[in-house]
């Protein structure tokens, strides 16, 4: 890297950009970073949330009936599984720590797997939806009374999941660029920070999950 | 580092500005420096069209006729002057530019911590301002700058979408850039530089930059329920579809409030440097001029509900608005009192940028009084959407905001650029620009009180004589404006070189530096020992 800047550290760690003047100012720096990031996040979505929770407050019978036609044990299913990619993300941040670079690509490779899972079973749900006529704009038919309250919850239903679900691609995407730095063996245990600050925003997104499911699913 | 150039500097004597000369080593840049170039260059395009687009408001407004356009061209011109000047000028304008040049220059650290989101966030700014002038070009967008719903997501047959994708990605430019200055501010200052010694322009940044990461995000969420409204008819706001439009105002509010406090505060910190500078004194009050900025973001997230006092919202929620509102004038009077006190007794000179600041403490004043005013429930029944609105935010956003951009852009130049612009051109471009903005707008609070409703092209005739006093002086703005780019363009390939580290003999690690500052900033980590804005001390020894 920058050789100029050897004058000014003469320990310069090959992975400290040239900016930071140590790789603990670094790594405080990049964790803040995505904090602040996951800030911003939450009010992306705490503006759905927003508008879920006056919703509900006002159609609290439609609501409750909508959410009896959403299918409970995938939505139960995909919670396991989110969870457990949680584990396996925590285990390669772990692994990473350690050094041990065979268990850090297969818990990735696992982590990936899970997320692949959750968007697939995500899909079924989504087609089913379809056969059944409830998205909505597109074919969406209620039998029952509240129709056009229980519209607004499948509005909901589709916005905050489907943001969920680009929140998830995006995830795969990092974890792909993940797996390749890890295979090439970029991530020792004085510098395994990209794989924890990944590890960051794949728990978010799956505790974005976690409040979604009883929201949409079960309440 | 694959797609971005590091730069290394070759010799002391090559500046961020001679280090390298290919379009890449500018495009593909990670210096915060040229960056801030980029965007000097790019925002003043944006303003350029935002401000044709005024000069067409103003000559339809001429006559009670709409003798030059039709009611819907009007729709879509001032539209866009709004789209344009607030999401691709006045939100990155000082940020953007004065602040990615000078925040790591002022707390002492090579770069901003992320350069690359940086140089990605320049980028998102030119894709939205680029779907901004596809709208400009394609017919145009007539929902006004708010997108108020049901009529943005069901009835208008303009280019919605496109219009809020641009305000969408360049509303994450925004965030990036406020999630690199908090980063750098928290963890790269240099040895020293306490948070007692940080400039206030860099409190004022640290206070927007809060702003940008907690308000955006909402305002981003909200313009993507609108356009999954209008595109696939995934309701929330269309009464006809169950939800409420008033949603979407609280929403839209809620992040579009607080921004005119990202318009301002950076404005604000600008003053702080240059009225402490050219008075020779240190500032008044420092703790409280830094608190203030963050009393300002924090109060201004709860002030939102003032834009809706007859959009049907309680009036127990109003009367509770109101009263937040009320009390953001404390902070922001706080300001311009300190600033009047550090002048006190101070030995004032009167350049350039010092000019602007004074026409920013009085027009910011008269802009924050008719806040007040209209803040007030009872008031603002009379003077909702009228032009009396449209003066007060335009002596905020233009007395306030870009007098401090005009300012400190003169204040910086020669820092940035190691040339010198011609004082006295400067002094008339000051005046110009205080007096042509007085002729503009002070008649439009009177018009606007007696009730002339903002957005019409055509008026009764009694209104002429104040609308042709507006359009004479906008006239006067224009020149004012074009002036500086004149003189500025040709400095920047003709003008006086300056190597002096330090031509205004002002505070701050800034102007420790060569001129223009080299790619990599300092050559010596600096170490503070010294107070902040130590002029008295500075005093004493020219006396010794």
């Amino acid at each position: 890297m920058s050789d100029h800047s050897a004058v000014l550290d003469a320990h310069q760690d090959e992975h400290v950009a040239h900016q930071f003047a140590n790789a603990k100012q670094q790594y405080e720096s990049s964790n803040l970073g995505m904090w602040l990031f996951l800030m911003t996040e939450v009010m992306f979505f705490g503006g759905m949330f927003g508008a879920y929770v006056i919703y509900r407050t006002w159609y609290p019978e439609a609501f409750k009936i909508a959410s009896t036609a959403t299918n409970v044990p995938l939505g139960a299913m995909n919670t396991v599984v989110l969870i457990v990619s949680s584990l396996t993300m925590a285990l390669a941040v772990q692994s990473a720590q350690l050094g041990k670079k065979k268990m850090l690509v297969w818990m990735i490779i696992l982590t990936m797997f899970f997320g692949a899972w959750f968007l697939g079973v995500k899909a079924i749900e989504y087609s089913e939806k379809w056969h059944h006529h409830h998205v909505p704009g597109a074919n969406f038919i209620w039998e029952g009374d509240g129709g056009r309250e229980v519209q607004i919850l499948y509005c909901l239903y589709f916005a905050m999941t489907g943001m969920h679900a680009v929140h998830m691609v995006v995830g795969l995407g990092i974890m792909t660029w993940l797996l390749l730095t890890a295979i090439k063996g970029h991530y020792t245990p004085k510098y395994y920070n990209p794989v924890e600050i990944c590890g960051l925003y794949w728990h978010f997104v799956d505790i974005v999950w976690i409040f979604l499911f009883p929201m949409l699913y079960l309440i | 580092m694959s797609a971005y150039v590091e730069t290394p500097d070759a010799a002391s004597k090559v500046n961020y500005l001679t280090n390298g000369w290919t379009w890449q080593s500018w495009l593909l840049t990670g210096d915060h420096k040229r960056i801030a170039m980029l965007y000097l260059i790019s925002i003043t395009v944006f303003f350029a069209l935002g401000g044709a687009f005024a000069a067409a408001i103003r000559l339809e407004l001429m006559t009670p006729r709409g003798d030059l356009m039709e009611a819907e061209t009007y729709n879509k011109v001032f539209t866009m002057h709004g789209v344009i000047m607030i999401f691709f000028f006045l939100i990155p304008s000082v940020p953007a530019t004065l602040g990615n040049f000078l925040i790591p220059l002022m707390v002492g650290a090579k770069d901003l911590a992320f350069p690359k989101i940086n140089l990605l966030s320049w980028y998102l700014y030119i894709i939205g301002g680029i779907l901004g002038l596809y709208v400009a070009v394609s017919g145009g967008v007539d929902t006004g700058w708010t997108f108020y719903t049901p009529y943005s997501s069901t009835y208008s047959n303009s280019a919605v979408i496109a219009t809020a994708m641009g305000a969408f990605v360049a509303g994450f430019s925004s965030i990036l850039t406020g999630l690199n200055f908090i980063v750098t501010i928290h963890k790269m200052r240099a040895p020293g530089l306490t948070w007692g010694r940080l400039p206030l322009f860099v409190w004022a940044h640290y206070a927007t930059s809060l702003i940008q990461l907690l308000g955006t995000p909402v305002v981003a969420i909200t313009l993507v329920l609108m356009m999954l409204e209008r595109g696939f008819r995934i309701g929330f706001f269309d009464p006809a579809l169950g939800g409420d439009p008033v949603l979407f105002q609280h929403l839209f509010w809620f992040y579009s409030h607080p921004a005119v406090y990202i318009m301002i505060l950076p404005g604000m910190g600008v003053i702080s440097e240059i009225v402490t500078c050219y008075s020779k004194k240190s500032v008044f009050g420092y703790e409280f001029i830094a608190g203030s900025s963050l009393a300002i973001a924090i109060l201004g997230f709860f002030v939102w509900g003032h834009h809706m006092f007859v959009a049907g919202q309680s009036t127990y929620a109003g009367m509770v608005f109101s009263l937040i509102t009320f009390a953001v004038a404390v902070p922001s009077a706080v300001k311009v009192f300190n600033w009047a006190a550090t002048m006190y007794k101070g030995s004032i000179s009167w350049d350039t940028p010092m000019l602007y600041a004074m026409g920013f403490m009085g027009l910011f004043t008269i802009g924050g009084v008719t806040g007040v005013m209209l803040a007030t429930m009872a008031l603002d029944l009379h003077m909702h959407d009228t032009y009396f609105v449209v003066a007060h935010f335009h002596y905020v956003m233009v007395g306030g905001m870009v007098m401090a951009f005009m300012g400190g852009l003169h204040f910086w130049w020669s820092k940035m650029t190691g040339r010198s612009y011609p004082e006295m051109a400067g002094r008339v471009s000051a005046f110009l620009v205080f007096i042509g903005f007085n002729l503009t707008f002070f008649p439009q609070f009177i018009v606007g009180y007696l009730g002339m409703p903002r957005r019409y092209h055509a008026y009764p005739d009694e209104f002429q004589v104040y609308h042709v006093m507006s359009t004479a002086g906008a006239g006067v703005l224009g020149i004012g404006y074009l002036l500086p780019a004149i003189y500025f363009t040709y400095s920047l390939f003709a003008g006086k070189r300056v190597t002096d580290p330090n031509p205004v003999n002002a505070k701050g690690l800034e102007w420790t530096v060569p001129t223009p500052p080299p790619t990599e900033n300092f050559i010596v980590p600096p170490v503070v020992t010294e107070e902040v804005y130590a002029y008295a001390e500075q005093e004493e020894k020219s006396l010794v």
